[in-house]
């Protein structure tokens, strides 16, 4: 089986490869079929796979493949090479899997797009570097998979580039992440000249002889990478502009797949971060928790489908990063899987709705939809259930290991954690409320002038323009509703990879438990307290539903109240750094330009001048005048004999 | 010619002179050129293709004749020129060269297929033919008067592009870049001739040659130091090293497409790789004495070139711009001074040569169908002319430094070997990445995102020509994005032998190593008593080696 | 009247052939006239180095006469040749009326 894992990339990259030279002529649907096919190729070597590491005994259940040097330079060298443990598998089987069935979906939603073929030319292409970066047997490689997303991520967000906005919505998001890369560039240096190798299966077999120091400087430049790639703060600001990318691309890439990379390479190196000092998990967990909170309080002021989902995705990842942190890798993982299926299922059911709704995005002109698109209702309202915390769903198990982990390392990080659960449960009930419930608000009521809209009063900046008499939102297609429902199987059972009562259902972390080198957190606590502690989240998500419920569902009360301006946009902190970029920043840019064509090219002009000047003083004795030019050389001539005569003389 | 027959005829029997041959080609063409009409201008381009094309089979067959594992010079022409004066035609090749020369080959004939002058064919092709004999000639010289020959022979028909098929403020910028390249190269002929004279004891009579001097090392620490700055002045103007680089966005801007390509895929590469065979070779103690001033000027430059790149409103200036920034970082891995550094920065020459090439080609053919460089002019390119964007997006990965593709490989090694020598000037200079991503990705939103309007709505996508112009560039991008090792693996023995050199060379002074820790494996039955003192051991270990 | 005629004849003889030819550049605007005037000079030259040559017994000097010559025929050759081109576009010029090269 060894030999086969180059496959899994190489399928999705065949396909785009295949795409680039035929995809125009392939055309719609047949585009779609090939990248759809080829992700489920790999989805299907990926299962073998699984099957085959499932049958070795534990702790054989590492493949490698090696393909051939990438990089020799000196003492440097690095592999095109494959490492396929229990942690690396679990990427690549949900990446392929919730890949798959998201190419499905886009054959649907892409439905009569320009450039169709492209989009899945880009898809697969993401794919393929995305199952690199989890399958890359060295940091490099990861590295490679890691800024081809990115590319990935920046194409994807700019699809629709006859946009202004979608445009600067790709080129933030790259470049926001490149800050992030830096980190991680320096981090391999570190790593290099510590360990003289950038392969995992050195490193991190050696990372118990870092001394602490080193280990620090790693691990806290890879969590600066991590910042920016699962936008954390304060890099996150571009996530919720990478909605601007079609639906699908949110599904995947900025919710299940690419922004949860920086978790995995957090947990891939949880090795060099058990070494580090103290502070720097702390530090993590902190970071993650205040990104967790501050997302959700941002989610619960949006108007905007998408960007609710964005900001809590911002928010769900917080929680991964508090999981890491508090050193529960194994949560972290687990409820990067739930999170994907959920928060994919939430993306394309959002999907769907902008699609039923003629490409309206704005929840306020939305309400009672689930008459008209009961597939879609059903599977987000399931969603929303997993999302929120209630059992037996995903969210509910997973969510409750996190919290678990941090209630054992601090308190405060724990009732963080758990304000967060509140308002996630707030702020999605919110949206279920504003979009399947209530009353239809996207057109007028009543005719000419007594027309009364329905939306108004609701707070928010100007509401979208109300659509005509007539307009009805219809279900999508099979090819959109599928995914879903599968999604929503998913987001329902997924909770049973790694339940809490006994330690024979502990799957996932017996699983893991060789990719975390013995890192593994396990829990001191007793059980009255787990229950105790998971009955406070059962509450907390319950206190969040109903507070939605009573708000937008009762109507009682004024929702502006909640939904008070600084939490619309988003605590100012992109605005901010908006203002700073165009302001100062460009200043300072532009007086940088300024020296350089002044001082420094003025410099160099200064001297032709110079030189031009002293030009100008002699040319008078340049008279044109034959005879004065011999005169004058008859003389110097005199004169340098009646120097040399006089030096004789004497 | 006299020169070319004698060569000929005392060539090794049935060894075929490859290099002299090599420089010739282009000079020969050139001279067929003067021949034909000016009016049959198919006839004179055809010429000028094949001529090229002939030269870049030569550079081919030398990389197929090269034989990897040897760090010395091959293929070497040795013949005797003004034996008073120690002077001799000495052309030779080494890892170090090797790519530069064949990066040559190839990109003449694309910029002699992909761009048309417009007027005065002839003249045009022949100063381009003669260019390429002074590129190709620099990078092969071995002796340091025919080094200095063909530097100043490259520096006129650049001039004479410039000024004859050029832009707006075409002679402003030629008589700069002649005047400020000049300026540097007269003082090196004066270091030249210093290091000659000084030497001729120890070498047994003045020689120019390149190795023996290099060998005898006769000058004493201080006057090495004035010859090494000497040096280093004329190169590093024309590399350009920050702040010495305005001549290159007022060249490039107004230099016809041609001349903008040869400039940044070829010329620059002379500055940088003089610091090589000349700086480090010749001088290895003030190279060593030098590298740190170089390294920040290096640093510098990276950050410098980016931002005022992205302040530029001209897209050449921008690219000119980003040339400075990318220059940088090969400045900063040659003065890294290690394997790893030169390697980088050896390929990152290549590199540069070819994205910043295919920008310039790029820009160039948007020009011909735009008549304008003003970003602000341009936007909404995608929906008219989405393959020049796919290929032009690409290019930009490319130049911004993306995994996967060329410009990764080389500027991440550039950036491991200062961060192996000078831990903090690697740190620093890899946030050149972050800016490098700025300046062109806004570029690119400018130029080719948004709505079309006007011009921009009806601009005319790559045509099949163009294309096959292209396809080496997007293919060379790929390749050695993925697959560097042929070239890495060729530069490596000659990089090797040159820090041998300078290892020995240089008495207080150690080539900059890593030393890993020693890795131990602390399993509870393994070695229990002194496991706690490896753990001790290595921590030092690791703060030694910081 | 013994007059014998020695080395300083010769020299006297060169060097008021050369004054005569060096005033003659500086007065003389017949551009003609000038260029004979230095070709005067460059004979008293010569003169002047064939004597000093047969004083020292030395042949030094009379190889560089040969030297003069052949410059002076390239001289006459050239400056002849713009002079003729320039009489003929410009005729009775003189040489203060070419004063092109004035900076």
């Amino acid at each position: 089986m060894e030999e086969l894992i180059w496959l899994i990339p190489a399928l999705p990259l065949a396909g785009a490869l295949l795409l680039v030279v035929a995809g125009r002529r392939l055309g719609e649907p047949v585009a779609g079929l090939v990248a759809t096919g080829a992700t489920l190729g790999s989805f299907a070597l990926a299962l073998g796979m699984f099957a085959n590491l499932v049958s070795l005994d534990e702790h054989e259940r590492i493949l490698t493949q090696r393909l051939f040097t990438w990089v020799p330079a000196g003492s440097f060298s690095v592999d095109m090479g494959f490492l396929l443990d229990p942690l690396a598998m679990t990427m690549v089987l949900f990446v392929t899997g919730v890949g798959a069935l998201i190419h499905i979906y886009s054959i649907g939603y892409m439905h009569g797009d320009p450039r169709f073929h492209q989009f899945f030319l880009y898809l697969n292409l993401f794919v393929a570097s995305m199952l690199l970066l989890v399958l890359g047997d060295n940091m490099l490689l990861t590295f490679l998979g890691w800024e081809g997303v990115g590319a990935c991520s920046y194409l994807l967000i700019s699809f629709w580039f006859e946009e202004e906005a979608n445009a600067s919505a790709g080129k933030k998001a790259f470049v926001t992440n490149r800050i992030g890369d830096w980190g991680f560039m320096v981090a391999m240096f570190f790593t290099f000249t510590t360990f003289g190798t950038l392969q995992y299966a050195e490193v991190l077999t050696g990372a118990s002889s870092l001394a602490e120091t080193t280990a620090t400087a790693i691990a806290l430049l890879l969590f600066v990478g991590a910042v920016g790639k699962s936008a954390q703060i304060p890099l996150f600001i571009w996530l919720p502009d990478a909605m601007a990318g079609p639906t699908p691309v949110s599904a995947l890439i900025h919710a299940a797949t690419m922004v949860t990379a920086g978790v995995f390479l957090m947990v891939r190196t949880s090795p060099i971060l058990v070494e580090a000092a103290d502070w720097v998990p702390t530090t993590i967990a902190t970071v993650g928790a205040l990104t967790a909170l501050v997302a959700a309080t941002i989610a619960v002021a949006q108007n905007d489908i998408k960007k609710v989902l964005a900001y809590s995705t911002v928010s769900q990842l917080g929680y991964m990063f508090l999981a890491v942190g508090t050193g529960a890798y194994v949560a972290a993982i687990f409820h990067m899987v739930t999170h994907a299926f959920f928060k994919a299922l939430l993306f394309l059911g959002s999907g769907s709705v902008i699609h039923g709704m003629g490409d309206e995005q704005d929840m306020r002109r939305m309400g009672g939809l689930r008459r008209f698109m009961p597939v879609t209702a059903v599977t987000f309202i399931i969603g929303w259930l997993a999302i929120a915390g209630v059992p037996p769903l995903a969210g509910f198990w997973s969510k409750d290991e996190i919290l678990l982990g941090a209630w054992e390392e601090s308190p405060v990080l724990w009732a963080m954690g758990l304000l967060t659960a509140l308002l996630t449960a707030f702020y999605m009930s919110r949206q279920v409320f504003l979009t399947f419930f209530g009353e239809p608000r996207w057109s007028l009521e009543g005719d000419g002038d007594a027309a009364v809209d329905p939306a108004a009063g609701m707070p928010g900046d100007e509401l979208p323009e109300p659509k005509p008499a007539g307009f009805h939102p219809h279900e999508s297609p099979w090819s959109m509703t599928m995914p879903l429902v599968v999604l929503a199987f998913l987001a329902v059972v997924a909770g049973g990879l790694n339940l809490p009562f006994s330690k024979d259902l502990h799957f996932l972390e017996s699983w893991l438990e060789p990719s975390l080198f013995g890192n593994g957190h396990h829990s001191t606590a007793e059980g009255s307290e787990k229950v105790a502690l998971a009955v406070v989240a059962i509450a907390a998500g319950l206190a969040g539903i109903a507070g939605a419920a009573v708000l937008y569902l009762k109507r009682r009360g004024r929702p502006a109240t909640v939904e008070a301006a600084v939490l619309r946009r988003g605590w100012y902190i992109d605005s901010s750094v908006t203002w700073f970029m165009g302001g100062p920043g460009r200043a300072a840019f532009d007086a940088v330009a300024w020296f350089d064509r002044t001082v420094i090219d003025g410099a160099v002009n200064g001297v032709g001048a110079a030189v031009r000047l002293v030009g100008t003083g002699v040319r008078p004795m340049q008279s044109g005048y034959v005879r004065t030019y011999a005169l004058t050389l008859g003389l110097g001539a005199l004169a340098v004999l009646v120097l040399v005569l006089s030096r004789v003389a004497i | 010619m006299g020169l070319l027959a004698t060569t000929e005829a005392a060539a090794h029997a049935g060894d075929v002179p490859l290099l002299p041959l090599l420089v010739l080609t282009p000079v020969v063409g050139a001279l067929l050129l003067l021949l034909v009409p000016g009016r049959r201008t198919e006839l004179i381009r055809l010429v000028a293709f094949l001529t090229s094309v002939l030269a870049a089979v030569a550079s081919v067959y030398v990389l197929a004749e090269f034989d990897a594992a040897d760090s010395g010079m091959q293929l070497v022409s040795h013949r005797t020129w003004v034996a008073d004066f120690g002077i001799s035609w000495f052309l030779g090749i080494d890892g170090i060269s090797l790519f530069l020369v064949v990066l040559t080959g190839l990109l003449f004939p694309l910029t002699i297929i992909g761009i048309s002058p417009g007027h005065d064919d002839k003249a045009y092709y022949f100063w381009l033919l003669v260019l390429e004999a002074g590129c190709l000639g620099v990078f092969l010289a071995m002796d340091l008067f025919l080094f200095f020959v063909f530097f100043e022979i490259a520096l006129v028909p650049m001039y004479m592009l410039i000024g004859g098929w050029g832009h707006g403020n075409r002679s402003y910028a030629a008589t700069k870049f002649f005047l400020y390249t000049m300026a540097g190269s007269a003082l090196m002929l004066v270091g030249i001739l210093t290091l000659v004279l000084l030497s001729a004891d120890a070498t047994g009579g003045p020689t120019f040659d390149v190795l023996r001097l290099g060998e005898a090392q006769a000058l004493a620490p201080m006057t090495a130091r004035w010859v090494f700055c000497s040096f280093m002045l004329a190169l590093a103007i024309k590399v350009p090293v920050f702040p010495l680089h305005t001549w290159l966005p007022d060249a490039h801007t107004e230099a016809p497409t041609a001349g903008s390509i040869i400039l940044a895929g070829v010329m620059l590469k002379m500055g940088t790789y003089g610091f090589l065979r000349f700086g480090l070779y010749l001088f290895p103690e003030a190279a060593v004495w030098a590298a740190p001033a170089m390294l920040t000027l290096g640093v510098v430059g990276i950050i410098w070139g980016a931002v005022v790149a992205t302040m530029q409103r001209d897209l050449k200036r921008l690219v000119a711009y980003s040339s400075v920034a990318h220059l940088g970082f090969i400045v900063l891995g040659t003065f890294a001074l290690n394997t790893e550094g030169l390697q980088g920065g050896i390929l990152q020459m290549v590199n540069h040569g070819i994205s910043t090439g295919a920008l310039f080609l790029l820009v160039g053919l948007i020009y011909e169908r735009r008549h304008t460089r003003e970003i602000s002019e341009l936007g909404g390119l995608q929906s008219a002319a989405p393959m020049l964007a796919a290929v032009f997006v690409l290019v930009v990965f490319s130049s911004i430094g993306l995994p996967g593709l060329n410009g990764f490989v080389g500027e991440f090694l550039t950036l491991l070997g200062a961060f192996i020598s000078h831990r903090w000037w690697g740190v620093v200079a890899a946030s050149g990445v972050i800016l490098a991503a700025l300046y062109l990705l806004w570029a690119f939103q400018r130029v080719f995102h948004g709505r079309a309007e006007g011009d921009n709505a009806t601009m005319p996508d790559l045509t099949w020509k163009e294309g096959v112009v292209l396809a080496p560039f997007v293919l060379a991008i790929i390749g050695l994005g993925l697959y560097p090792r042929p070239v890495l693996e060729r530069i490596e023995p000659s990089v090797e032998r040159l820090l041998v050199h300078m290892d020995a060379q240089v008495d207080d002074w150690e080539r900059p190593v890593i030393e890993p820790i020693q890795i131990v494996v602390d399993d509870a039955e393994d070695d229990l008593g002194d496991g706690g003192d490896h753990d001790a051991g290595a921590d030092e270990h690791a703060e030694a080696g910081r | 009247m013994d007059l014998h005629v020695t080395h300083a004849w010769y020299l006297v003889l060169g060097a008021l052939l050369f004054t005569l030819g060096a005033v003659g550049v500086v007065v003389r605007r017949n551009p003609l006239v000038m260029l004979m005037c230095v070709e005067l000079m460059l004979n008293a030259v010569n003169l002047t180095f064939v004597t000093f040559s047969r004083m020292l017994g030395d042949v030094g000097g009379q190889t560089i006469v040969f030297f003069v010559l052949v410059v002076a025929a390239a001289e006459v050759v050239v400056g002849l040749g713009i002079t003729v081109a320039l009489l003929r576009r410009l005729p009775g010029a003189t040489a203060d009326d070419v004063s092109y090269l004035r900076g």
